[in-house]
C-alpha cells in the first residue's frame, strides 16, 4: 500500500496559523487578580481596542495572596496599585494616544463579581477626578 | 533544456508551522470585549457655586441596593424580576398617573409627536453591595430602556433598534433618552 501524501499538511497548518494570527490579539497584561466577570444580557461590543484602557479589580491570585492578602485589589498594567495611582495611570494612557483620540478614551472596568461596591465607587470617583468619564462595566454576554 | 533542480525536503515545514501555531495559541487571546457602557457625571467644579438641579419628586425613580443585596424601589422592597417592568411603567406612564414620571409632548424628527418622559432613574448603592447584584440591577435598567426603544422602533420603522440607520436611531434616542444616574456615593444600608 502506498503511504498517504502529507505534502498538503504544511498548507493546512499555515492556514490555521493565519486564522489565529488574524483573529486573536496579543495578551498584554498578566492577570494578577481573579476577575470572574458578571453576566449581563444587554452588553454591547467594544469597538476599537486602542481606545480602551483596563482596570482590573478583584482578589489577588493564589500566588500573591501571601503578600497582598485576599481582599480585592486594583491592578493597573502589570502590578498592584492603590487608588491614588489611577490618576497617573489615566494621564499616561492619555499621553500615549493620538491627539484626535484623546477625548474618546474609554476605561473598561474588569471587576470580579464577588467584589463589594465600596472599592468600585472609590475607583469611579477617581476616574471622575481624572475626567475619564466614559466607562464600560465589563460583563460576559448571557443568553436571554 | 533546463537543468533538473534537486528537490528540497519539505517534510519539516509542517513541524515548523505547527510550532508557530502553538506559539500563537499560547500568547494570544481571542476574547471579545463586551460590557455595559456608561458615562460618569463630571466632577463638580469647586469654584463654581453649586446650583441644585431641581428635579420634581415624581420624576425620580430611586433604586436603592443595600449591603445585603436587597432592593428598595420608590420606598418599597422589590424583587429584581419586577424591576424591569416597573421601570418601563414609570417611564411610559400610559395613563398619566400623577405618581409616575411627567410626560411632555414633543415633536421628534421622523417620528412625529411623541410623549417624552422626564423621568430619571437614580441608582444608589451601599459600599457593601456586591458587584454582581449591582450589575444585575444595571442590566435590568438598561434592558427596560432597550425594550422601550425596540417597541417604538418596531412600531414606527418596522425593525428593531439595532438594525436602524444612524439618523433613525438618533430620533429614537431623542424620544426615549436613557437617563440613569449613578448618585454620589452614599451609605444607604448602614454598616
Amino acid at each position: 500500500m502506498k503511504a498517504i501524501s502529507t505534502a498538503s499538511l504544511p498548507d493546512i497548518v499555515f492556514m490555521l496559523l493565519f486564522f489565529f494570527m488574524v483573529s486573536t490579539t496579543m495578551r498584554e497584561t498578566t492577570l494578577m487578580v481573579r476577575s470572574q466577570l458578571p453576566e449581563a444580557t444587554e452588553v454591547n461590543k467594544l469597538e476599537k481596542k486602542s481606545l480602551v484602557s483596563y482596570i482590573y479589580i478583584g482578589p489577588p491570585m493564589r500566588q500573591f495572596q501571601s503578600l497582598f492578602g485576599t481582599e480585592p485589589r486594583i491592578q493597573l498594567n502589570d502590578s498592584f496599585k492603590s487608588l491614588d495611582d489611577i490618576r497617573d495611570f489615566i494621564a499616561s494612557e492619555r499621553e500615549a494616544m493620538k491627539e484626535e483620540d484623546k477625548p474618546l478614551l474609554t476605561t473598561s472596568l474588569k471587576i470580579d463579581k464577588e467584589t463589594r461596591m465600596g472599592i468600585v465607587t472609590d475607583v469611579k470617583q477617581e476616574l471622575r477626578k481624572a475626567s475619564a468619564l466614559k466607562i464600560v462595566y465589563a460583563a460576559r454576554k448571557a443568553e436571554k | 533544456m533546463a537543468r533538473k533542480v534537486p528537490e528540497v525536503n519539505a517534510s519539516s515545514t509542517a513541524d515548523i508551522a505547527f510550532l508557530l501555531l502553538i506559539f500563537f495559541l499560547m500568547t494570544t487571546t481571542m476574547n471579545v470585549d463586551t460590557g455595559l457602557t456608561r458615562m460618569l457625571p463630571p466632577m463638580p467644579d469647586p469654584n463654581q457655586k453649586q446650583e441644585d438641579v431641581e428635579v420634581k419628586r415624581r420624576n425620580i425613580f430611586p433604586v436603592l441596593i443595600n449591603k445585603s443585596d436587597k432592593l428598595l424601589v420608590r420606598g418599597e422592597p422589590m424583587e429584581i424580576s419586577m424591576l424591569k417592568d416597573k421601570t418601563k411603567e414609570f417611564i411610559v406612564n400610559p395613563n398619566n398617573d400623577p405618581n409616575l414620571s411627567e410626560i411632555e409632548e414633543k415633536e421628534i424628527p421622523r417620528i412625529g409627536k411623541y410623549r417624552v418622559s422626564k423621568g430619571v432613574v437614580s441608582l444608589q448603592n451601599d459600599r457593601g453591595t456586591s458587584y454582581e447584584m449591582y450589575m444585575k440591577v444595571q442590566n435590568e435598567l438598561v434592558a427596560a430602556y432597550n425594550e422601550l426603544r425596540d417597541e417604538l422602533s418596531t412600531s414606527v420603522f418596522g425593525k428593531p433598534f439595532s438594525r436602524l440607520a444612524k439618523e433613525e436611531q438618533e430620533s429614537i434616542t431623542k424620544a426615549i433618552p436613557m437617563r440613569i444616574s449613578e448618585a454620589e456615593p452614599k451609605d444607604v444600608g448602614g454598616k
